[in-house]
Formats: structure tokens, C-alpha cells, sequence
């Protein structure tokens, strides 16, 4: 290991000599061709734009906040940012004003690269509030041509500005990036917490470089992998996977023409490797589950049919015992007629592994694309981990537990449960907030916030964030998001928001997926207004209603949660929305907010003698302007088994 | 506005008939290159009568319309019009139902293509050279108004919102020197509304187009134009920029009903 480069313009550098120029480093569809980058290309726009910024006045340590979908100009720039010593702040490109505010602030961006107008747009807006920001760079010029100003300046305008520095300084790149350590500052990564503000997460070269060579190795993947970058670029898992792992192995990042074509894009390139949190997998899910709905009648019995024989196959195969030859057959009809379109339909024909990683999966979410055949696996990790702690083997596939640990991580279980760990991903600190550092490691180990345990086989079970499992009064275990992602296989539940914390019986707010049940309405004649509207429907409330009961049913299986069946719900007004501080960017459910905001509506829940609950919202828009929305939720029963 | 500035389009005295009824009545007006000009007034103002004479597909009773400084002959055929450099889109939607968006947007290309059908059909040497030149050009429109994710759905699977996206893109499509739209942002929501109103800023800001539009959302409107004329019951009853039309009480009047009322 000792003499691979460590950091990423070294690794970037090294890549530009090894690959020939017919190796695609990048690819980026626009005007509806796949246009590549060599990694030649890819170094030299790299250069181009660090010169720039360098003639910019840009210094070692400098932060550059970048903003945007995925385009190969932005992780350029993040390259270039690091190749000057600099640390680049990725940012969520949804992310509103307040929350921009902060983290620009707090990280003391001098530099700012946006993709395109809109983002431009909210970086203009913080410009006077934070007298740090000094250039905003954006890389799209499209609405932006009557924007005259100084300090915003086109990234081609800024890449031109380095090749007349770069004349006149021929080795100032160079010498820049040797001046690079292993250990210096790579990135600072904030984490969208379910409390308080976003914290700085500090990283270093060396954690990204051993992580991603330890991802890479556990599944053997080289130089010759297509992935597509379509999460956002402020979530650790795109950095390790579009950046930390693409320069590591070689292989290609392909930047989808816009979020909307991702599907189509993805079916083109034909990926061998996808990363991607399970929120993807249940959107995947919920679209395949509407068309099949859709469908004749007989394709839709014939899938049912060989889905059941395929999660039969599956339960085997995962427990590594022999597939009865009839079961097999009919697995392999099944493929033929049903799977392998589905699959070559989703672009995943070509998948060698798929991870999901963030956030727990359901098991039959997860259950069901195994069983079709593609080979997604659990991993485990935070961004203060790099994502890299524990990931599942090859034979070794569980759908309850996250895998052992991955190579060189250590993991223990504190006596109160908690998930500790040490690895090469442990992060150095939180940015400008040594307190929240020290309270995160103790006596060097990074203390998760999650209660887990060791399973017979080695494998980490994550059960739930450790503050919030806790007992019903009766003492049940209750560990809501164990139950939410139940729910949530359910193509017509989006989110949900379990309750029993010190209560009798556990009740959950529903929200509704408004895509597939306006589906599911519009077949069945069923007129609505809105989604407040379409959720208040009695005949959506019945179709939910079969949802909770299937998970009722399959918790009353399990003797240690058979009495956190669910009692009682009511659908929810409105979608949960980051905007509204409900969930956070990465969608963690904010469990603390929500009680506090809808208080009102726990309260009916709790009691026997309301069927429904009056409530008024008031929502305000991104401008400013607010409206007060009234409705009138109702609240049932359920029964359990 | 700068007198000397030369007009795209000129309508002088334009009357039109209908049987009995008069939709147009002595209507003039001027459409200055590089501006969003707007024609607004309500429901049965003659409007769109005033969009069809002006693009050919009714033949005015009186008066004469100058074309880049041209007099038009009356007799003029509208795909002629089309072919001078003005294209529309219609309020109630003529895409080809069974083509693809992108298929739509290339028919707009249609009229700056040289080769025959014969050599089309081969997709052969000069042909197939001018169909990559014109599909690049489509591929530039499509980019511009974010339609990448259906550009192979049929039309007729498409929402209405982003039919009128595709009908836009088919009459950007022809490279227009004047570009006429029909109520582009009737039966949307806000949100279609503002990003319609967008593009279109954006086709006069950098694209460079001049558009003359109609409207009857004069919320979208007064934001988006730079002169407005203002149409009731046939007659033209004021023009100017959008102050000045808003503070004049006859559109006030027309709009809202008299005073005493």
C-alpha cells in the first residue's frame, strides 16, 4: 500500500498516465449524446480551473463551497480545490437559504461554485451575509447573462484565466500538489442532523483513499466499472463512490443528462455498480409496483406468481441451502418471462453489486430485489465513518443484518447497547466544534448513536438510532424506524412516523405516496383535488389500512414485538418535507420536531374517543409569502393479530 | 420607445367580420423587433382572431399588415407566412398525437430543410448530414426548455402542461423571426405558469427572439412584457407598457366592470 498516492490530485495525476486515452474517466450526456473525458481530460480541466482559482487569489486551506446535480465541472472543481490545498464544502443543491447560510458561514467559504442559475441565485442572496464569500463560479451560463458582476465569473471564464496563469507560472500546479499531505483536510462533509445545526465532518485524503480501496476490494472491482452519479454530491456516499472510488480504480462516472432522464441515462450505460440509499430502492420499487398495476391482468397474476417463487428461491439461497429442483425450474421461467426484462429495464442488466447505504432497508424491499436477481447488499456507515464500518460478503447475505466488519474496522457494543467503532474512515473532528468531537469519541472510539448488536455469525444488526428505541408502558421494545420501513414497502406509503414512546400501543402517521395512489385513485374512477384531499378518502384510508395490517401481521411473528403491533393512524396532510424541517436532507425523520409540531395529532391519536382531529398548517413558500391550510384528519382503528 | 427603431410586424387598421359580428375593428398595431409584446383583453376580445390575421389563417376585411417593413399581400398563404419567418403555437394544442416530442420539435425543422423525400427516406449523404445539423439544433432547444426526460414519450402520453412545453419547443424549433403564442399559460398551475413565463424570458433574452403573445392572466403578463395592447369587444382600447396600461381606467373598465356597476 505504501507507494500508492494517497491524495486526490496525486491519485488524479497518476490516473492520467496509467489510462490510455480511450479510457472514459467521465462521461456527461448533453444534447442527448454521452460525451467523454479522458483522464487526461479530466486532469487537465482540473488544472485549468485550480490555476484559475489560484489566479483568483485562492490559498491553501481556502474553502470552496460547491452547489449542484452532479456535472463533471463540479467534481473538477473539487479536485482542483484540493490540488491548491484548499478543502471544498459540498452542499445539498436543495438545500433553502437558512441552512445554506449556515454552513457557508460556518465554514468560511471564500469561494463558491454553483451549477447553474438557480443555485447562483441562493449564493447571490448570502453574498452580503457572509462577508467572507468572495467568488461565486457557476458553471451553466443559461439565465445568467444579464447577472454583471465582478465576483461571479462563468467556470470556462475562470479555466481561460488559469491557462494564461499556467503560462506564466508553468509549475505552480505541480508544485501546489506536492505541497499536499496524506493527512491534510480533503473535505468537509455536514451532516444534515435529525437535531440541531449541521455539523462540519472533517476528512482527510488518506481516510478516503483506504476506504475506497477497501470498498473496491471487498467486491473485486477495477478500472472497467460504470457508475452513474446521480446522488448528491454533499452525501458521503457519492463522495466515496463517484470520486473516492472513481479515482482509486479508474473507473467510470457517468453524469446523467438531468435528474429527470436518471432512469432512462441509467439503462444506456448499463452500470456495474450502484451505491445508493434505500429511499432510491423504494422509489424503484413503488414505480415498478404502479406499472405492473397497470398491466393486463394476466401479466399481473404472472407476476405475482413467479415473485412468490422467487422470494421462495431467495429464502434459500440466503440461507445457503439447495433450491428444490421444481422451485428452480420454475425461477428460471420466471427469469426469462419476467425478471430479466424487468431487470434489463432498470438498467441493471449488467450490475455486479449494489449497495444500499444511509439508512436501514426493509427487509422485503431488500428482500425483493434480490429475488429478482440482482445482488444488492447492506452496508453500514456515517459520514463521520467515511461510510465505510461494516458491509455484507458475497454468500454471506442477510436481509436484517449490515454485514461484519469491513477490513481494518474494529467494532464493539457498549454496555448500553450502543454501536462503537474504530476504523480507517474515523473522522478527525467536527469543523470549529470540538465539544460535539469529544462527545462523539470515547477513548477513540467513535461512538455511532446507534443500538445494534453482534449476531452468531459476526454480522452487525443495527436496530434503530439509540435515543429513539425505547419501551411501551407494557415494556415492549418499540423501535419506530424498524416499523416505519415496514410500512414502507408499500408502494402507497411514502413515510411514516411511528409513536409509542411511553404509551400504551403504538399509532403511526401515514404519508401518503401521492404518485402511486393518484394512480390507484384514477383507476378507480375516485376524484380528487389534492393530496390533502386524496388522503382523507375513505377508500385510501382501506387501502392503507390493508398495508398496516400486513405489517401487524408480520410482527405479531415475531414473539418479541408482537405487542408493537399498530393500534391506530391517520394519514397525513401533507408530504414531509426538509423544507418544512420535518426530515432531513437524506430523509431521517425528525422525530423530536414532528412531536413538538403535531403534538395536536398525537394527542387524537391517543384518544379512544376522537375519530378525527382538526388541524390548521401554516406553510411559507421559499419567497416568504405564507398560507394557512385547514383539514380535518380522520383517525382508525386497526386491528392486530 | 425609439421612433426610428424600424417595427417587425405593422397591422394598420385591421377590420374582420364574422357574419354579423364584428371581431376586429379598426385595430392597429406594432410589434418592435426584440420585444415581448402582449395582447391581452377578455374572453371574446378577438385575441386570437388577431393572432390568425396575423399569421395568415384569416384573411382581414380592411387594412394591411407590413412584414419587416413589406407590405403582406392579403392573399398569402399561411405556410408562406411561415416560411417569412413567423410561427405560432395554439391555444388548444396541435401536436401530432402519435409522434414523439421529439419527433414534434423536428417538424418544426421542417421548413429549413433542403433535401427530398427520396433522399430522406435513404438517410443518405446530404440528407443525412443536414438531419444531424437540424437534430442538433432541436437537441439545443430541447435543453433549453428541460424536456430531456420525455423526448421519446409520444404526445399524447405527455400532460398537458408539458404538451404546450413540447408546442413551444416545435415553434422555437423554426428559428422564427416572430413568434406567436396562443394563451401559453392557459389551464396551468402557478408553478407551469412561472416556469412558462420563464422560458419565454429566456427565448427573448437569449435566444433573441421577439414574441408576441396572448394572454388573459395579466398577473403573468405585466411582469414578463415590454408593451401591451389591450383589446375589448374588437377595438383596441390601449397600448403602452404595462404602467401605463395598467393605469388606464378603460382596461380597468373592461376588465373589472364599470366603476358605478
Amino acid at each position: 500500500m505504501t507507494d500508492l498516492p494517497m491524495t486526490g490530485p496525486h491519485i488524479l495525476i497518476d490516473n492520467a498516465k496509467k489510462f490510455p486515452p480511450t479510457k472514459a474517466a467521465m462521461r456527461e450526456k448533453d444534447y442527448g449524446i454521452w460525451q467523454s473525458y479522458s483522464w487526461q481530460d479530466y486532469l487537465d480541466q482540473v488544472k485549468d480551473f485550480a490555476l484559475g482559482l489560484a489566479s483568483l487569489g485562492f490559498e491553501r486551506e481556502d474553502k470552496m463551497a460547491i452547489i449542484g446535480d452532479n456535472r463533471p465541472q463540479l467534481y473538477w472543481g473539487l479536485a482542483a480545490c484540493q490540488s491548491l490545498g484548499g478543502v471544498p464544502v459540498p452542499l445539498y443543491q436543495d438545500a433553502i437559504h437558512k441552512e445554506l447560510h449556515y454552513i457557508v458561514n460556518h465554514s468560511e467559504c471564500r469561494f463558491a461554485l454553483a451549477e447553474d442559475q438557480e443555485q447562483t441565485d441562493k449564493l447571490m442572496h448570502l453574498k452580503d451575509e457572509t462577508p467572507r464569500l468572495e467568488y461565486i463560479i457557476y458553471d451553466d451560463p443559461r439565465g445568467l447573462q444579464n447577472y454583471k458582476k465582478d465576483w461571479l465569473i462563468a467556470f470556462t471564464d475562470v479555466q481561460e484565466m488559469g491557462r494564461r496563469f499556467g503560462k506564466e507560472n508553468p509549475d505552480y500546479f505541480m508544485d501546489s500538489v506536492n505541497q499536499i499531505k496524506p493527512d491534510d483536510m480533503s473535505i468537509i462533509g455536514y451532516t444534515s442532523g435529525t437535531t440541531g445545526n449541521p455539523k462540519g465532518v472533517m476528512i482527510t485524503h488518506r481516510m478516503i483513499a483506504d476506504c475506497s480501496r477497501g470498498f473496491l476490494e471487498w467486491d473485486n472491482l477495477n478500472e472497467t466499472e460504470e457508475v452513474m452519479a446521480y446522488l448528491p454530491m454533499a452525501w458521503i456516499g457519492d463522495h466515496i463512490f463517484s470520486y473516492g472510488q472513481a479515482l482509486c480504480s479508474g473507473f467510470t462516472v457517468n453524469c446523467p443528462e438531468s435528474t429527470t432522464t436518471v432512469v432512462q441515462d441509467q439503462k444506456e450505460i448499463g452500470p456495474t455498480h450502484i451505491f445508493a440509499p434505500p429511499r432510491i430502492w423504494e422509489n424503484i420499487l413503488t414505480q415498478i409496483m404502479i406499472k405492473i398495476e397497470d398491466s393486463a391482468w394476466i401479466k399481473r397474476k404472472g407476476f405475482d406468481y413467479f415473485m412468490k417463487v422467487a422470494n421462495r428461491v431467495e429464502k434459500k439461497r440466503i440461507a445457503n441451502e439447495q433450491v428444490p429442483t421444481g422451485d428452480g425450474i420454475l425461477y428460471q421461467i420466471g427469469r426469462f418471462l419476467y425478471f430479466g426484462p424487468l431487470v434489463d429495464n432498470l438498467g441493471m442488466s449488467k450490475l455486479k453489486v449494489a449497495y444500499t447505504a444511509g439508512e436501514a432497508i426493509g427487509p422485503e424491499i431488500f428482500e425483493f430485489y434480490r429475488s429478482l436477481g440482482i445482488n444488492l447488499k447492506q452496508l453500514y456507515g456515517m459520514t463521520e465513518s467515511c461510510a465505510y464500518v461494516s458491509m455484507q460478503k458475497d454468500g454471506e447475505i442477510d436481509s436484517e443484518s449490515v454485514g461484519p466488519p469491513a477490513p481494518g474496522v474494529e467494532i464493539k457494543i457498549s454496555d448500553k447497547g450502543e454501536v462503537l467503532y474504530k476504523g480507517p474512515g474515523n473522522f478527525v473532528g467536527y469543523f470549529k466544534n470540538p465539544e460535539a468531537t469529544a462527545e462523539t469519541y470515547e477513548d477513540g472510539w467513535l461512538c455511532s448513536g446507534d443500538a445494534g448488536y453482534m449476531t452468531e455469525q459476526g454480522h452487525l444488526k443495527i436496530i434503530d438510532r439509540a435515543k429513539d428505541v425505547s419501551k411501551l408502558n407494557d415494556g415492549t421494545m418499540f423501535a419506530p424506524k424498524y416499523i416505519e420501513n415496514k410500512l414502507k414497502f408499500s408502494p402507497y406509503i411514502k413515510e411514516a412516523v411511528a409513536h409509542g414512546m411511553g404509551k400504551d400501543f403504538v399509532a403511526v402517521f401515514i404519508d401518503i405516496d401521492y404518485g402511486a395512489v393518484a394512480n390507484w385513485a384514477e383507476r378507480r374512477h375516485i376524484a380528487f383535488t389534492s393530496y390533502t384531499d386524496l388522503a382523507q378518502k375513505p377508500p385510501v384510508y382501506d387501502l392503507i389500512q390493508e398495508a398496516i395490517l400486513k405489517v401487524n401481521k408480520s410482527l405479531s411473528e415475531d414473539p418479541r414485538l408482537k405487542n408493537s403491533q399498530i393500534k391506530r393512524y391517520l394519514l397525513f396532510h401533507k408530504e414531509l418535507n426538509p423544507d418544512d424541517g420535518e426530515i432531513t436532507r437524506t430523509r431521517k425523520v425528525r422525530r423530536k420536531f414532528i412531536a413538538e409540531k403535531y403534538g395536536d395529532l398525537i394527542d387524537a391519536l391517543y384518544d379512544p374517543a376522537k375519530e378525527s382531529v382538526d388541524m390548521e398548517a401554516t406553510f411559507t413558500y421559499e419567497d416568504g409569502r405564507t398560507t394557512t391550510m385547514k383539514a380535518n384528519l380522520k383517525v382508525r382503528d386497526v386491528n392486530t393479530f | 420607445m425609439n421612433e426610428k427603431i424600424e417595427p417587425i410586424l405593422r397591422a394598420e387598421n385591421i377590420s374582420i367580420s364574422f357574419g354579423g359580428l364584428k371581431a376586429l375593428d379598426n385595430v392597429s398595431l406594432t410589434i418592435n423587433p426584440g420585444e415581448i409584446f402582449a395582447i391581452i383583453g377578455p374572453n371574446g376580445a378577438g385575441k386570437t382572431t388577431m393572432l390568425n390575421v396575423l399569421n395568415g389563417f384569416y384573411k382581414q376585411d380592411e387594412g394591411s399588415i407590413f412584414f419587416e417593413g413589406k407590405k403582406r399581400s392579403k392573399h398569402m398563404k399561411p405556410n408562406v407566412i411561415a416560411a417569412m419567418g413567423i410561427a405560432r403555437t395554439f391555444q388548444n394544442l396541435a401536436l401530432f398525437t402519435g409522434m414523439s416530442a421529439l419527433g414534434n420539435i423536428m417538424v418544426g425543422r421542417t421548413m429549413k430543410m433542403h433535401s427530398n423525400i427520396f433522399s430522406q427516406a435513404l438517410y443518405w449523404g446530404f440528407s443525412r448530414k443536414e438531419e444531424i445539423e437540424h437534430r442538433r439544433a432541436v437537441e439545443r432547444i430541447i435543453d433549453f426548455l428541460q424536456i430531456e426526460n420525455i423526448r421519446r414519450t409520444p404526445a399524447s402520453m405527455l400532460p398537458y402542461g408539458l404538451r404546450k412545453r413540447v408546442e413551444l419547443a416545435r415553434a422555437l424549433a423554426a428559428e422564427p423571426k416572430l413568434l406567436l403564442l396562443d394563451e401559453p399559460m392557459a389551464g396551468m398551475n402557478l408553478e407551469e405558469k412561472e416556469d412558462i413565463a420563464r422560458f419565454v424570458l429566456d427565448a427573448n433574452e437569449e435566444l433573441g427572439y421577439t414574441i408576441a403573445l396572448i394572454e388573459h392572466d395579466m398577473g403573468v403578463v405585466m411582469d414578463i412584457c415590454d408593451r401591451i395592447a389591450v383589446l375589448d369587444f374588437g377595438k383596441k382600447i390601449a397600448e403602452g407598457t404595462p404602467d401605463e396600461v395598467k393605469a388606464n381606467p378603460e382596461v380597468v373598465k373592461a376588465y373589472l366592470g364599470t366603476a358605478e356597476g
